[in-house]
C-alpha cells in the first residue's frame, strides 16, 4: 500500500531492521527499535499535554539522538516539529516561539533555563525527567493525518527581523526522499556522516534517508569541523561512505591539502549544496578520491523542501568553468521567468521558479509573506496552480542545464546559512538606536560589513558584544567601517548601490 | 610573540579575553571560521605554512599551545 505519512516509512524500516544501528552521536547510539521506543514515549507525553493534531512542537535541543527521537515523537503524535538552534541568543528564540505559538517545547536539563528566561506560557517537556518505565501509548494520533499535513517548520532569515517559518508537508518529504534514494542508490548499507545543523533543510536528506532506507546516521560532533584533520579521522574510524555537506567544509579540506596525507577510501558519494561550490576545490576532491566516487551538486531553497535542481558531475567537468546547478529532479518543473512573467529563452536570464509536490505549504502564521512568493503560475490561465518564486536569478544553457547567477534581493549565503542583510540591519538599528547604518556583503572576502555614520569611531568590541545578544554568530558583521556622513540618495535614504560598489570594488 | 598571538585572536573575536582562558575550544571561543582566519594570519605574519595535520585541538587550546606550535614551525622570538 502506498505510504502517506513519514511514520509509516519509519515503521516499515524498524520492522525490516529492528536491531540495526540507526543513530550515533558523540555520547550514545540507538538501534531502530530503541529509536522507535523513545519516539513513542515522547509522543505520549506530547499528546498528554495537548491531544490536538497538526500543532507545532518546538524542539530546543543540540544536534543529538534525542533531538531526532523528539522529531519522530512529534510526528507520532500527529503534530509537526520545529528545531530551534540552541546557539541562538535567547531573544531570537523568544521571537520565534512567539510567532510560532507551539503546543509544547521539548528540551533537557541543560537548556531548560533558557526557555524559562523567555516570557512565555508554553508547556515544557524535559527529556531528562522522562522515565523509561513511563507507558507509551499505542494509539497514536499520526493515523489521523493526511499527506498534505505539516511535518516540520524550519525558520529562515527574514528581512523584517522575525525569521519566517517554512512549513513542509509529509507529501513533500516523501516525494523528495524517494527521489534521492533512487537517484543515488541509497540502501541500509549507507553510513551517512551528517554535517548540517537540523535548522538547515539539508539535514532533511540525512535524517530521512535513515528513516526511509535504514541507513545509519552519524551526527558528527561539531568540533570535528573546526579541525578538519580530526574530521577525516572520524570518517575512517566510522567507515562513513556518504556525505552531504556545505561547500565551505570541502573547500577548507582542499585548502589545507589534507586528502594528501589522510586518505578516506570508504567515501563513495559526495553531495554538496547550500551555496556555490568553487570548481577548483571540487577538482581537488575529484583528483584525490577514488575515480568511481559520485559527486552531486544539489540546488534548492528551504521552500521547496530540499533539492529541485541537481547536477551529477561527469566527464565534462572543467575546473575553469562554474558548475551548473543542473536539471530538475523527478516530479519537479522549473520555470525561468522574465520580468513580463514569460518563459525565458535559452541563455536569457530570469527568476528561477519551481512547481511540484516539493512546494512548502507556506510561511507559518504569515499569509502576506506566503502570498508574495507562492503565487499562481502565470503560464496557467485555466486552474489554480502554485509556483514558488525563489528570488534566484538563473538561465538555461544549450545543454538543458540551469546555471545559477545570483540573487535579486539582499539575501546572501554564508557557509550554507541563508542570511537576509535586512534582518541584521533591523537588529543593529534596534540595539544602536542612535546610529544610521547599512549592512553589506563583501563577495571577495566572504565577509559581512557594517558601514555606520558617526563622528567618533565605535570600538568593534562594543558592536560585537551587544550584537551577540540578539544575533547568531554567523550573522554578526566582521568588518566595521565608520563614515562621517553616509552617501544618500535624493530621497534621503542610504545610497546602497554606491556603498555596495565601493565594498565590492566594482 | 605571545602578545602577537593574543592580538590576532582578539581581532577575530574581540569579545573574549584570550589571555585569561586555558581552553578556547571547550569554552566555545573559536569556531571553524575563526580557526581559518587565525591560521591565515599566523602563516602570513611569521612567513610559515602550518600543515593541515597540525590544526588539531591540542595545538589551539590556549596561547601557550599556539606558541609551541609556532616554535615547532621554526618561528623564533
Amino acid at each position: 500500500m502506498i505510504k502517506i505519512n513519514l511514520i509509516e516509512y519509519f515503521e516499515n524500516t524498524v520492522d525490516l531492521f529492528p536491531d540495526k544501528l540507526a543513530l550515533v552521536d558523540s555520547t550514545s547510539q540507538l538501534t531502530f527499535n530503541e529509536l522507535r521506543q523513545k519516539a513513542k514515549l515522547v509522543a505520549t507525553q506530547i499528546s498528554k499535554k495537548n491531544n490536538a493534531i497538526n500543532r507545532p512542537v518546538a524542539i530546543y535541543l543540540p544536534k543529538t539522538n534525542d533531538a531526532i527521537a523528539s522529531f519522530l515523537g512529534a510526528l507520532y503524535s500527529g503534530n509537526c516539529y520545529t528545531p530551534l538552534d540552541t546557539k541562538n541568543p535567547v531573544p531570537r528564540i523568544e521571537a520565534i516561539l512567539k510567532a510560532l505559538n507551539p503546543s509544547c517545547i521539548i528540551t533537557n536539563d541543560k537548556f531548560i533555563s533558557n526557555i524559562k528566561k523567555c516570557n512565555l506560557d508554553i508547556d515544557v517537556i524535559n527529556l531528562d525527567e522522562l522515565e523509561q518505565e513511563d507507558d507509551a501509548n499505542e494509539s497514536l494520533n499520526y493515523k489521523k493525518c493526511v499527506d498534505t499535513d505539516p511535518a516540520y517548520i524550519l525558520h529562515t532569515s527574514g528581512s523584517t527581523g522575525v525569521p519566517k517559518g517554512v512549513v513542509i508537508s509529509h507529501l513533500s518529504i516523501i516525494d523528495y526522499i524517494n527521489w534521492v534514494a533512487d537517484t543515488f542508490s541509497i540502501t541500509e548499507k549507507e553510513k551517512i556522516g551528517n554535517q548540517t545543523p537540523f535548522i538547515f533543510d539539508m539535514s532533511t536528506l540525512d535524517i530521512y534517508l535513515m528513516i526511509f532506507k535504514g541507513a545509519t546516521l552519524f551526527l558528527i560532533p561539531e568540533q570535528k569541523f573546526i579541525f578538519p584533520a580530526t574530521l577525516l579521522d572520524y570518517i575512517n574510524e566510522n567507515k562513513i561512505n556518504f556525505i552531504f555537506w556545505v561547500p565551505a567544509v570541502l573547500v577548507n579540506i582542499a585548502n589545507l591539502n589534507l586528502l594528501d596525507s589522510i586518505k578516506i577510501p570508504t567515501v563513495k558519494k559526495v553531495l554538496f549544496g547550500g551555496e556555490v561550490m568553487p570548481p577548483k576545490h571540487l577538482g581537488y576532491w575529484i583528483n584525490n578520491l577514488d575515480k568511481n566516487v559520485v559527486y552531486g551538486n544539489m540546488y534548492g531553497p528551504t521552500e521547496i523542501t530540499g533539492t529541485c535542481v541537481y547536477h551529477i558531475v561527469d566527464d565534462t567537468f572543467n575546473e575553469n568553468e562554474s558548475l551548473p546547478i543542473g536539471k530538475p529532479c523527478r516530479n519537479t518543473d522549473i520555470l525561468v521567468l522574465n520580468e513580463k512573467d514569460e518563459l525565458c529563452k535559452v541563455g536569457e536570464k530570469g527568476e528561477l521558479c519551481v512547481r511540484g509536490s516539493s512546494l512548502a505549504l507556506g510561511y507559518w502564521n504569515n499569509f502576506e509573506k506566503t502570498n508574495a512568493v507562492f503565487v499562481q503560475n502565470p503560464l496557467n490561465k485555466s486552474v489554480p496552480e502554485r509556483i514558488y518564486r525563489t528570488g534566484d536569478i538563473a538561465f538555461l544553457n544549450e545543454k538543458g542545464e540551469y546555471i545559477y547567477i545570483g540573487r535579486k534581493d539582499f539575501q546572501i549565503k554564508l557557509s550554507g546559512y541563508r542570511i537576509d542583510l535586512g534582518e541584521i540591519e533591523h537588529y543593529i538599528l534596534s540595539v544602536f538606536d542612535t546610529i544610521n547604518a547599512g549592512v553589506f556583503f563583501d563577495k571577495a572576502k566572504n565577509e559581512i560589513v557594517l558601514v555606520y555614520e558617526s563622528e567618533n569611531e565605535i570600538p568593534v568590541k562594543d558592536f560585537r558584544i551587544k550584537l551577540m545578544h540578539v544575533l547568531s554568530k554567523h550573522m554578526i558583521p566582521t568588518r566595521y567601517i565608520k563614515m562621517d556622513i553616509l552617501p544618500k540618495s535624493t530621497t534621503g535614504k542610504i545610497d546602497r548601490a554606491l556603498l555596495n560598489k565601493k565594498i565590492n570594488n566594482t | 610573540m605571545k602578545k602577537k598571538i593574543v592580538d590576532f585572536l582578539t581581532e577575530i573575536r574581540p569579545e573574549f579575553d584570550f589571555a585569561a582562558s586555558n581552553n578556547f575550544i571547550e569554552e566555545g571561543m573559536l569556531d571553524s571560521f575563526d580557526i581559518v582566519s587565525l591560521v591565515a594570519s599566523l602563516d602570513e605574519e611569521f612567513g610559515i605554512s602550518i600543515d593541515g595535520t597540525e590544526i588539531i585541538p591540542e595545538n589551539f587550546s590556549n596561547v601557550d599551545s599556539i606558541f609551541q606550535l609556532l616554535i615547532k614551525n621554526g618561528v623564533t622570538e
